[in-house]
C-alpha cells in the first residue's frame, strides 16, 4: 500500500543513537542501521522500525517518550541532528515524516540536553520541574462550582484569541532544549501571559508571575539572553512575545508586589 | 440479582436535585480524614482530583504519563456540548438529553443523560472561571458551533484544540492542590491491580515504570478514570499508551464490564497508508459543519483516480455523489457518527472509494473556501488542515481530504450505578472508562462533557454517600490482601519476562486489532465473530508461551509495559466478541450484518435487547455470565432512529 506519494523510494539509513542505562549512569552514541524505511512513515514510526529489530535480535529497545502522534500531548522530545524536533519547522517530532529525509542519510539522534531535565533511560528525560513550575502558580484560584455564567465575563475576541495563542503551549519543553542557556523562558511566559491578558487571571497576576520565576530559578534553568531560538524551535509556534510580557508582568509586580511578606 | 442501578424515584428533572439532597454529608472537618485514590489525570480523572482535594479529601492522584497533562483528553479536537442556549436555537436541558438518548440509540439511562445534560451549563462556567480560552464573537461572547446528531448550535470550542484547553484548566486547577498540599501526585506509575478488603476497594497496586518498583497504595476510596479501550484493534485514533489494564484489573476483581461490543468508529479520520502505520489521526467532526463528503458517481471515474489519472477537483459537479446529503437530508454531512461510518464504507464497497487503496471518501471545503475564503476557513480549521497536509503531503486548500472511518471511542466499560460506583463497593469509575451515558453510539462533543461532569460535578457529591458511611479512622496497607495482590502482581510481570519467545508485544497486538477489525469491527456477523473468538483464544495461548522481551522488570522497560497491556487486551477482545454475538439486533456502533432494515439501516430489537448487558469475570478460563439491567424508557418515545 502507497501511501500519497507511490513513487517515493523506500530509504535506508544510519541512526546514531545516545544510550544511557539510567540517570545514574554515563551514555554513549550508537549507531544502527534501519532498511526499507517509507517516506510516508512517521519519524517515531521510523524508530518503532528499529526497536521491533532490536526486540526480535534480543537486544534491548531504545526508550523515547511518545504518546498521541498527533502533536498535541506534548510527550515526543528527539533533538535530531542538533535541532529540537528535527529539521522541519513548527513541528513535533511524531508529526516529522521520513520524506523530509534522504536515502543514505546519517541522523543523530539525542535527548534533551538540559540540567532541569535529568535523562531517565535513553531518549526518555525528566521534565517534571514544568508541573512544579505550573504548581506554583499557573492556574486561577477558584473551586468547582459557585462560577458566574460563562458570558458574565465578556471578553474582547482579540484578547481572547491571543491568550488562546499563548494557551497552546505543549509544554514539550523544545524551547529549553534549544536554548544556549537551558532557559524555560518561553514555556512559562506562555502561561504567565494566557492569564495576564484574560480579566479572569487578573486578580492573581502579581503573586503569580513572582512565583512562576522563582520557581523556574529554583528548578535550575538558564536565564533568558533575548535569542529568541526559543521561539524559532517551538513546534506550536509560541511567540517570543510572551516573553515580553512576563518580563512587563514581572516588573510590575516587583514594583507593586501584593507579596507582602 | 441484578445490582441496584440505584436510580432516584421521581421526575425526570427532579431526580438528581432530590438526589443531591438525599446522599449523606461528610462533615467539613471530617473530610480531611478520608483518602481517596484517583487512577488516571485526563480530563475525569483530573477534574474530580481537583474537586474532592477542594472539598478537603487527601488525594493521591496516578498517572503513567510524565505529567497529568499528557493525558489522552489533550488531543480531542473538535468542542463540548453544552445546553446553554445561547444561540437563541432552541436548545434545552430536555433537548440536549433526548439528541443523546436517541443518539445512543436508546441504549442508555434516561436518568444519568439527563443529569449529563442539566450539569453541562456547569461545565462552561466552570472552564471559563479557570481562564480556558473558548472562542468568542467580536462582542465578547462566546461563539458555537454544530455537531453531528443535534440541529441547533450547542458545542463550545477553542479552535480545534479544545481537548488540549479543557485539560489544561482541569491540570490547573489539580496543580494548585498539589501545591495546597491535598493532591499527591505520582506520575510515571501505572496501576496493575485493585486491592479488595473484605468486598471494598481498599487500594491499588502500581509500578513505577522508572525503576520499576512494585508499590501499594490504600484508600477509603479508589476512582478508576483510566479512559477507553479502543487500542483493542492496535490502529485506532487513541494515543499510543491508551489501554483497558486497569479496568480490566478491576473487572477481574469483581467489578462487572457492560456493553464492550460498544465502540465507535469515527468517520472521518486519515486513511491507512501503510503496514508501519502506528496510530490514525483524526479530523475533527466539526469540519462536516463546513465540508461536504461525496464519492464519484461511478466505479469508471473511481478508479481512474486510484490510479493516479483523475484529480479530485477535476470531476465535475454532476460526476459526485455528495451521499450523505442525498440519503439524509434533514441532517446531511452531520449525521451521527455511526450512520456516517457506515455509508463510507458502504461506497467503498461498491468500488467508489478513493486514494490508491480505495478505501477513503472525499471530505470537501471548495464551496466554503469559495464563499468565505481560504482565510476564514483557516481561522477556524487551520490547525486540522496543516495537521492533514504533514501526515499526507497533500494540500486540502487545494483537493479534497481523503478520509475514512477509525476506531475513536468505546462507549462500554466498567458498569456503573448512578453514582458511578461499580460492583465493587468503593470502587468507581468516571469518564470514557465507565459505559454510562453514550448508549450504542456517542454525539460528537460529548466525551469532554460527560468526562468533566463525572469529576467536577456527580463523583464530588456522591462519593460522599459513600465515605459517610464508612468510619474515618486511617486505612493502611497492613491487610493482608494487599500482600497477596501484590505478590500476583508481581508473578505477572515475573512470568512475562520470563516466557523467552520469539514474538513482540506489537507483534501480537497487530495480529489482535486486525481480527477485531474484520470480525467485530464496522460491521459484524455472528459467522465473523464465532471464527474470532477461537482465533483470539488460539493468540491467547501463543502470547503465553512465544512472547519476546528483553531487559529486566527492574527499570524503564516500555516492552514489558506494552506486553502487560496486550495481554489484557486479548482478554478484553474474547469478551467483546461475546458481547457482540449475544446482541442479536444492530444498534449504533454495533452493526450486526444480519439486522438491518431494507434501507440497509440498523434495526434494533426493542422488545429482547434494551438492557445494557453487564458481564461478571468468574474465574479464569470460565465463560462471564451475563447480568441484563433493563433499560426502563419513561420520557422518551422509542422510535426507529431516522435523520432523513
Amino acid at each position: 500500500m502507497a501511501g500519497s506519494n507511490p513513487n517515493a523510494k523506500p530509504m535506508n539509513l544510519t541512526l546514531k543513537v545516545w544510550r544511557q542505562k539510567n540517570r545514574n549512569t554515563q551514555g554513549s552514541i550508537v549507531d544502527y542501521q534501519v532498511k526499507d524505511i517509507s517516506p510516508d512513515m512517521s519519524f517515531l514510526e521510523m524508530l518503532d522500525v528499529l526497536n521491533e529489530d532490536l526486540l526480535r535480535k534480543g537486544e534491548e529497545p531504545v526508550a523515547f517518550d511518545h504518546d498521541c502522534r498527533e502533536g498535541i500531548c506534548g510527550s515526543c522530545n528527539l533533538f535530531i541532528n542538533g535541532r529540537a524536533h528535527g529539521p522541519e519547522s513548527g513541528t513535533t517530532t511524531c508529526q516529522l515524516h521520513m520524506r523530509k529525509f534522504n536515502d543514505g542519510d546519517t541522523i543523530t539522534i539525542e535527548p534533551w540536553r538540559a540540567a532541569a531535565f535529568p535523562v531517565n533511560k535513553d531518549l526518555s528525560v525528566d521534565r517534571s520541574a514544568f508541573d512544579r513550575i505550573i504548581q506554583a502558580g499557573g492556574y486561577v484560584s477558584i473551586n468547582t462550582g459557585g462560577t458566574p455564567d460563562a458570558n458574565e465575563i465578556p471578553i474582547p475576541k482579540q484578547i481572547a484569541d491571543r491568550a488562546f495563542e499563548a494557551a497552546t503551549c505543549i509544554g514539550c519543553g523544545a524551547c529549553v532544549a534549544s536554548c544556549k542557556n537551558a532557559s524555560a523562558m518561553l514555556f512559562v511566559s506562555a502561561k504567565v501571559s494566557q492569564l495576564a491578558l484574560l480579566p479572569q487571571g487578573h486578580v492573581e497576576r502579581k503573586t503569580r508571575v513572582e512565583n512562576m520565576v522563582a520557581q523556574m530559578d529554583k528548578e535550575g534553568f538558564g536565564a533568558c539572553t533575548n535569542i529568541g531560538s526559543c521561539a524559532a524551535e517551538c513546534p506550536v509556534g509560541i511567540s517570543l512575545e510572551n516573553i515580553a510580557i512576563l518580563n512587563q508582568e514581572f516588573l510590575l509586580a516587583k514594583a507593586t508586589s501584593n507579596n507582602l511578606a | 440479582m441484578f445490582p441496584d442501578s440505584k436510580i432516584p424515584e421521581g421526575p425526570l428533572a427532579e431526580k438528581w436535585d432530590k438526589h443531591k439532597f438525599n446522599v449523606k454529608l461528610v462533615n467539613p472537618a471530617n473530610k480531611r480524614k478520608y483518602d481517596v485514590i484517583v487512577v488516571g489525570t485526563g480530563l475525569a480523572g483530573a477534574s474530580a482530583a481537583a474537586s474532592l482535594a477542594e472539598l478537603g479529601y487527601n488525594v493521591k492522584a496516578f498517572t503513567f504519563h510524565d505529567s497529568p497533562r499528557r493525558a489522552h483528553s489533550i488531543a480531542a479536537q473538535g468542542g463540548i456540548n453544552a445546553a446553554k442556549n445561547y444561540q437563541n436555537d432552541g436548545d434545552s436541558v430536555f433537548r440536549l438529553f433526548y439528541d443523546t438518548i436517541k443518539g445512543g440509540d436508546y441504549r442508555a439511562r434516561e436518568a444519568n443523560v439527563y443529569r449529563l445534560a442539566q450539569v453541562s451549563v456547569n461545565i462552561i462556567d466552570q472552564c471559563v472561571a479557570q481562564g480556558v480560552p473558548f472562542a468568542r464573537e467580536y462582542g465578547g461572547l462566546l461563539a458555537n458551533r454544530s455537531f453531528g446528531g443535534a440541529q441547533v448550535s450547542r458545542t463550545f470550542y477553542a479552535r480545534g484544540q479544545t481537548g488540549q484547553q479543557l485539560l489544561l484548566g482541569a491540570y490547573s486547577a489539580l496543580s494548585r492542590q498539589v501545591a495546597y498540599g491535598k493532591v499527591k501526585l505520582y506520575t510515571r506509575s501505572e496501576m496493575l491491580d485493585v486491592v479488595v478488603v473484605d468486598g471494598q476497594a481498599r487500594g491499588i497496586i502500581t509500578r513505577n515504570l522508572i525503576t520499576g518498583e512494585i508499590e501499594q497504595h490504600a484508600a477509603h476510596a479508589v476512582v478508576l478514570a483510566t479512559g477507553g479501550y479502543g487500542n483493542v484493534f492496535y490502529l485506532s485514533t487513541n494515543a499510543m499508551y491508551c489501554n483497558v489494564t486497569a479496568a480490566w484489573r478491576a473487572h477481574k476483581r469483581g467489578a462487572y464490564f457492560a456493553n464492550p461490543c460498544f465502540t465507535q468508529i469515527h468517520p472521518t479520520c486519515i486513511p491507512v497508508s501503510g503496514d508501519y502505520q502506528s496510530k490514525l489521526t483524526l479530523m475533527s467532526e466539526s469540519l462536516r459543519n463546513d465540508g461536504r463528503v461525496w464519492v464519484p458517481k461511478t466505479v469508471e471515474t473511481a478508479e481512474r483516480i486510484r490510479k493516479g489519472q483523475l484529480k479530485a477537483s477535476d470531476v465535475p459537479e454532476e460526476d459526485r455523489d455528495y451521499f450523505l446529503e442525498r440519503k439524509y437530508p434533514a441532517f446531511g454531512n452531520l449525521v451521527p457518527r455511526d450512520v456516517a461510518s457506515r455509508n463510507a464504507k458502504q461506497m467503498c464497497d461498491e468500488g467508489r472509494g478513493v486514494g490508491s487503496t480505495g478505501l477513503a471518501v472525499y471530505l470537501d471545503f471548495a464551496d466554503i473556501i469559495k464563499r468565505t475564503g481560504a482565510e476564514a476557513v483557516a481561522q477556524k480549521y487551520g490547525n486540522l488542515f496543516d495537521m492533514y497536509a504533514k501526515i499526507t503531503d497533500e494540500n486540502p486548500y487545494q483537493e479534497p481530504m481523503r478520509i475514512y472511518p477509525a476506531v475513536h471511542y468505546t462507549m462500554g466499560g466498567l458498569w456503573v450505578d448512578y453514582n458511578l460506583q461499580t460492583t465493587i463497593p468503593g470502587l468507581y469509575a468516571t469518564g470514557e472508562c465507565n459505559f454510562s451515558d453514550h448508549g450504542a453510539n456517542r454525539l460528537g462533543a460529548s466525551a469532554l462533557m460527560q468526562g468533566l461532569a463525572d469529576g467536577y460535578f456527580v463523583i464530588p457529591y456522591t462519593i460522599g454517600d459513600y465515605l459517610a458511611q464508612t468510619p474515618p479512622k486511617p486505612v493502611t496497607t497492613d491487610h493482608p490482601a494487599f500482600k497477596q495482590t501484590e505478590a500476583e502482581v508481581r508473578a505477572r510481570v515475573q512470568k512475562l519476562m520470563s516466557i523467552n519467545g520469539t514474538r513482540t508485544p506489537d507483534d501480537f497486538h497487530k495480529h489482535l486489532g486486525h481480527l477485531m477489525w474484520e470480525y467485530c469491527g464496522m460491521a459484524r456477523n455472528a459467522e465473523g465473530l464465532r471464527y474470532a473468538k477461537a482465533e483470539i483464544q488460539k493468540l491467547r495461548k501463543e502470547f503465553w508461551s512465544d512472547l519476546k522481551l528483553t531487559g529486566t522488570e527492574n527499570e524503564l522497560n516500555q516492552a514489558l509495559e506494552k506486553a502487560g497491556r496486550v495481554a489484557d487486551f486479548i482478554e478484553l477482545g474474547e469478551l467483546m466478541v461475546d458481547d457482540a454475538l449475544d446482541r442479536n439486533e444492530s444498534c449504533g456502533g454495533h452493526f450486526r450484518e444480519e439486522f438491518a432494515t431494507e434501507e440497509g439501516e440498523a434495526k434494533r430489537d426493542d422488545e429482547n435487547y434494551a438492557y445494557v448487558a453487564a458481564w461478571q469475570y468468574v474465574g479464569e478460563n470460565q465463560p462471564e455470565i451475563l447480568n441484563k439491567e433493563q433499560l426502563v424508557f419513561e420520557n422518551v418515545k422509542l422510535t426507529q432512529r431516522s435523520y432523513k
